[in-house]
């Protein structure tokens, strides 16, 4: 070897999570999964999807529509009176490429016949009664239909707390709660979801111009790539040394460590040496 | 010999569903023109993996469970038809509850328990909850079959390259794996990340061992973890011969020639080495404590 000989030189890659994912791979597991779970385990063929515009829902609905066909699907809208007219011509477009089943009820007399009562409930409150009045609905609507209501809620919310108790959780079948929010976006793109619901900014729409990444103070994709990090054991400093502030991870932390109360169920009373998910353990499809 | 392995997705805790389709299953295999020597059933077939408290309700007895089964076989048409039969089942033996699997020979009138091995790695971490529930094994044995000697290891036994290592040094020619595995990882290049590491330890291990790999999955959905069927056969050069999807039942089957295994060890010596440096490594003082380092200090006297 001469003085002038540069060898080259080979970088491993760093030993991290990935937010990659094989949208082809995941797509074939999700459509099994609601196959499995719904057709398999209770024997129901039908599926409601309540439809907000927004991405997860749409990829909730491509996903259901896969596994059991579209004419098994029922996609309900259920805008407020505040509601953008965007939230609804996108949920239109969902429709229009599946050829799903499509219902549009207003949730506003249901909302407004209660809160009539507390005129001076703010935000907040107004936006858990209208997820919780959804909820209402598309529990009510799946007896009718003899459908089982899917859930839609995404890992980056379910981590943050970012959604109502009770209320966008509770669906027994949530096929994209493993999925972060930008995973999600990766899988809308695979399964051919409207562009224009993929590359929108996402909103609860609870309120006027109200955007995820504005309540939530941080983009979902730094967010996704701190919540990785995190779950992987990672502590703040390891976190920072990837390039990320201390405000923005003191942001995840927060939400993440505030919330873990909303991914369980009610706190009950121990009493006994029988008490259920204490001692009397048996799995959900037992 | 003509193996069949059943990639067999269990109803959640329904013993007599998954042994009347268990049953269809038999009537299917035994209507073959050329009788199957070996049926291979995954861990857990007949109940499902995750069973929390309700374990307890759904254990059996070897002999009861080898009892049904023997019957099972020769009524769905087996009767004219010896069969070797390899199944993971939650075992009862006096109270003592395990996660075992059975190799039964059912003959034409008769049948025996060939070998019972219990699992002892036992999964406790994460998803995994089988030590709070399942005493684990204490022994690891080869045994005799009619077609020459044999392994079992249930699922995390077989992640201890340690253990197929000892089945080999005892004789096995052929390594039987029952198996339940939760799917994860998305990031692989079609496949799972998890079965995409069973398939490397698999590959792996009948390498280094010169061993015959008879993997079986359970299949489907358990309250949302997808069972990882891939049920497959790798054969003592470490060569793929069948392999099935994760997703889904099916049976995969292969003609077994054993003689397979002295031609790859021939080939690759290496656990004639292993013999030869096996007592260095295993007298050595230092490997003792190493492996009770993680022991607490004696408290003084």
């Amino acid at each position: 070897m001469n003085g002038a000989t540069t060898l080259p030189v080979i970088d491993a890659l760093p030993s991290a999570p990935s937010l990659a994912i094989d949208c082809e791979l995941a797509a074939t597991w999700l459509q099994a999964f609601l196959e499995d779970e719904l057709i398999a385990r209770r024997g129901i063929r039908n599926a409601v999807v309540g439809l907000s515009g927004g991405v997860d829902s749409a990829v909730t609905a491509f996903l259901c529509a896969r596994a059991l066909g579209p004419e098994h699907v029922f996609t309900i809208r259920l805008p407020y009176k505040t509601s953008s007219a965007e939230s609804l011509s996108d949920a239109q477009l969902v429709v229009d490429a599946l050829g799903c089943n499509d219902r549009t009820i207003e949730i506003t007399p249901s909302v407004d016949g209660y809160l009539q009562h507390e005129p001076d409930a703010d935000a907040r409150r107004r936006g858990n009664i209208m997820a919780r009045t959804r909820m209402l609905v598309l529990f009510d609507q799946s007896v009718k239909l003899g459908a089982l209501p899917i859930g839609t809620g995404n890992k980056t919310e379910r981590l943050m707390g970012y959604f109502t108790w009770h209320a966008d959780d509770a669906p027994p079948l949530n096929p994209l709660g493993d999925l972060f929010k930008t995973q999600v976006w990766a899988l809308a793109r695979f399964l051919g979801v409207p562009k224009s619901i993929v590359d929108k900014a996402p909103s609860a729409d609870l309120e006027t111009n109200q955007t995820d990444e504005g309540d939530l103070g941080i983009s979902y994709a730094k967010a996704d790539a701190i919540l990785a990090l995190m779950l992987f054991g990672y502590d703040d400093a390891r976190i920072a040394a990837r390039g990320f502030s201390s405000q923005e991870i003191g942001i995840v932390r927060w939400r993440v460590d505030g919330t873990h109360w909303k991914r369980h169920l009610p706190t009950t009373a121990m009493l006994s040496s029988t008490a259920i998910n204490e001692f009397y353990l048996r799995p959900v499809d037992y | 010999m003509k193996l069949g392995i059943v990639q067999f997705k269990p109803r959640k805790g329904d013993v007599e569903a998954n042994l009347a389709a268990l049953g269809e299953v038999f009537a299917q295999l035994a209507a073959e023109s050329a009788p199957y020597d070996l049926i291979v059933l995954p861990e857990a077939a007949l109940t499902g993996y995750f069973l929390e408290g309700g374990v307890y309700e759904l254990t059996l007895s070897a002999e009861a469970l080898a009892l049904r089964l023997a019957d099972l076989w020769r009524a769905k048409g087996g009767a004219k038809r010896p069969v070797d039969l390899a199944i993971g089942f939650f075992e009862n033996d006096s109270g003592n509850y395990y996660n075992s699997a059975m190799y039964l020979r059912i003959g034409e009138r008769d049948h025996e328990i060939v070998h019972v091995h219990r699992k002892m790695f036992l999964p406790t971490y994460g998803v995994f909850d089988e030590e709070r529930f399942l005493s684990r094994g204490r022994r690891l044995g080869a045994f005799e079959t009619r077609f020459g000697r044999m392994a079992l290891l249930i699922c995390e036994d077989m992640w201890h390259t340690l253990m197929p290592t000892i089945a080999a040094i005892k004789g096995a020619r052929a390594i039987i794996v029952p198996s339940a595995s939760p799917g994860r990882g998305l990031g692989g290049d079609g496949e799972l990340e998890s079965v995409k590491f069973w398939h490397e330890l698999l590959h792996a291990q009948a390498i280094e061992h010169g061993v015959f790999i008879f993997y079986a999955g359970l299949a489907g959905f358990e309250g949302g973890k997808g069972m990882t069927g891939s049920s497959c056969v790798v054969d003592p050069r470490g060569r793929t011969l069948v392999s099935a999807p994760a997703l889904g039942a099916c049976v995969i089957r292969a003609e077994i020639d054993f003689g397979e295994v002295d031609l790859a060890r021939a080939n690759l010596p290496l656990l004639g080495d292993l013999n030869a440096v096996l007592p260095d490594l295993l007298l050595d003082e230092d490997l003792l404590s190493h492996t009770t380092a993680t022991l607490p200090p004696q408290s003084p006297e």
